[in-house]
Parts: structure tokens; sequence; C-alpha cells
């Protein structure tokens, strides 16, 4: 008892001795307990999200197995190398993401700024493709409303048989929902990465402490996986010829 | 004591192995959509979809290396969830053959 006793004494002394990490915060036991603390909070949020795009995506689903013709001729009209080409865009950003927690992790605060500034850029060019299809779609008057126009398209397999417009106006509904919430996500996430970028400019980020970068990267592969679900279930219902 | 190693091996080559793979799989999903499958095209389409997910989910969300089962713990409660939500909706809705 009386070992027991002294030697736990020793320990709390040494936590609030001198020696103690400035990265490490008083509740905390170590810096490995801080990250983990960080990152499942992070993880609870993105459960939050799943349940919140899992709305959508079973809407989509009841409604894509009760009108599918309907569904594959509205989606046929979708720009799909646009949409392909996003998904690389997408892919090749949460590869600089990766390598921006990895940078700073070990301290390279050159590759933290460069990977951090071009994943901005390439965030920048899944919204200004994603705009390029928007204006494509208002054009086309596929953006439900008023303006609605939908007549005369061929269900993709079925010569001679057309989609229903209100049928496929629902599909519409949906696709403008699930890609606006996405890229209000992606634009959220353009938010945050300037903001990691002021800090690593700043120098706040080290091999210790360097939880946002982590987080915000966690949040940035989330938005990622959004859309590789979105890729195929938008645009590719039934594509071939 | 396989975290602590793992750590200290450089992770870039399996980032890069996977940022591959992920293109390639989205190449994969593009030509099997030009293909006539017919019921399985969806299924190709999501099976493609799902392992892309597990991949960034695992390596490059950290999910594999993580030392705290708690984050596993709750990646698996959001899928469930998530399951629960489409699976459930799905015996009502796929089930209406009747009507």
């Amino acid at each position: 008892m009386q070992n027991n006793a002294s030697s736990a004494a020793a320990v709390h002394a040494d936590a609030h001795g001198e020696a103690h990490n400035p990265a490490l915060l008083h509740h905390f036991a170590e810096p490995q307990q801080q990250r983990d603390a960080a990152s499942l909070g992070m993880w609870l949020f993105l459960a939050t999200e799943v349940m919140f795009f899992g709305g959508l995506f079973c809407a989509y689903l009841v409604y894509r197995l009760k009108f599918f013709g309907d569904f594959a001729a509205a989606s046929k009209s979708i720009n799909m190398p646009l949409g392909a080409t996003n998904t690389a865009v997408l892919i090749c950003s949460s590869l600089t993401v990766v390598l921006a927690v990895w940078a700073a992790q070990t301290a390279r605060r050159t590759l933290l700024l460069v990977s951090l500034a071009v994943t901005m850029l390439l965030g920048l060019t899944f919204l200004g493709i994603k705009g390029i299809e928007y204006k494509d779609k208002f054009e086309e008057h596929h953006v439900p409303g008023a303006s609605f126009s939908f007549d005369k398209v061929e269900i993709p397999g079925h010569p001679h048989q057309y989609a229903d417009p209100s049928h496929a106006q629902l599909f519409f509904s949906l696709y403008f929902v699930m890609t606006g919430l996405h890229a209000l996500h992606m634009i959220i996430g353009l938010g945050i990465f300037l903001w990691l970028f002021a800090m690593a400019w700043k120098g706040r980020f080290t091999p210790e402490w360097h939880t946002p970068v982590e987080i915000g990267g966690l949040y940035w592969h989330f938005v990622d996986i959004v859309w590789i679900y979105l890729f195929p279930l938008l645009y590719l219902i039934d594509r071939h010829p | 004591m396989s975290d602590h190693s793992s750590a200290k091996s450089s992770p870039l080559p399996t980032y890069f192995v996977v940022f591959f793979a992920l293109l390639i799989g989205t190449a994969l999903t593009v030509y099997a959509a030009t293909l006539d499958l017919g019921k399985f095209n969806a299924a190709v389409a999501l099976t493609i979809a799902s392992i892309k997910a597990t991949l960034v989910a695992l390596f490059f969300m950290h999910v594999k290396g993580a030392s705290e089962k708690l984050t596993k713990l709750v990646v698996i409660a959001a899928l469930f969830f998530l399951l629960l939500l489409l699976g459930l909706t799905m015996t009502d809705y796929a089930t209406r053959l009747w009507s």
C-alpha cells in the first residue's frame, strides 16, 4: 500500500511538473488518448452524416425500384463523362489529403502546404464541373419546377416507349437534392481546408499535435465516399447501348 | 505492437496503391455500365462502389490501424443502422407485388 501510494503521488507530480507536454490538454493522460478522443468525436459526427444521406439514398432506392424505366431515361440525360471526371478528381483530392496528414505527422511543412492547396484546387475543380452540369440541366429544362420538360424521351431498351415526365422529374429532384447536399459538404470542406491552410502557414501543426488536419481529412474522405456511391447510382442506371 | 511498427514504416506505398486501385475501380464501373448485364448491372456497380468506399475507410481514414476499438464500433454501428433503414424499408416497398 505504502509503495502504491507513493508511486501514484510521483505520477501526479510528474503530470504537473515542468516536463509537461504543451500539446497535451490536462484532462488527457497521453497524446494518443487525446488523438483517439478527437477522431472518435469526428467518427460519431460522420455516423450522423451516414443517416443524413441515408434517408435520401432510401428515398432514391424506393422510387428507382418503382419507376425504373423513367429513372433510367432521366439518368441517361446527365453528362456521364463529366461525372466520371469528377469521381477521379475527388479520388485525387483524397490522395492529397492523406499526403497532407502524413506531412503533418512527419513535420514536412512544404508538403503539408502544397497538399492542402492542391486539395482545395481539386475541390474547386469538382464544384466547377458540377456547375457546368447544373447549367446544362437548366438549359435543357430538366430542373424540377414550372418550366420542367422531359417530353418524348425513350426508355432505354424499350423503343417507342416514352418516359413519364412526372416520374423523371422525381429523379431530377433526387439528383439535385443529393448532389446539391454533397456540393454543400464540399463547400464546407473547402472552408475547413482554407482554415487548415492558414493554421499550417502559421506553423501551428507539429508531429505531436495536428489533430485538425486528421479530423478535417476524415470529413473530406467521407464526402468522397458519398460521391463514390452517388456516381454509379445517379449517372450509370442504364448506359448500355 | 504491430500498430507501433506499422506507424514507423512509411505508409506512402499503401496510399499510392489504394489511390490507383480507386482510379481503376472508377474506370471499371464506367466500363461495366456499358455492358448489358440485366439485373446485375446495379449489383456490379454497387459492389465496385462498396469496395472503393471500404478502401477509403480502411486505408485513407485509418480504420484499419485505429488503436481505439471504439472507432471501429462507431463505423460498424453507422453501417448497421444504415442497413436497418434501407433493409426494413425494402421489406415494405419490395414486397408490395400484389398492389
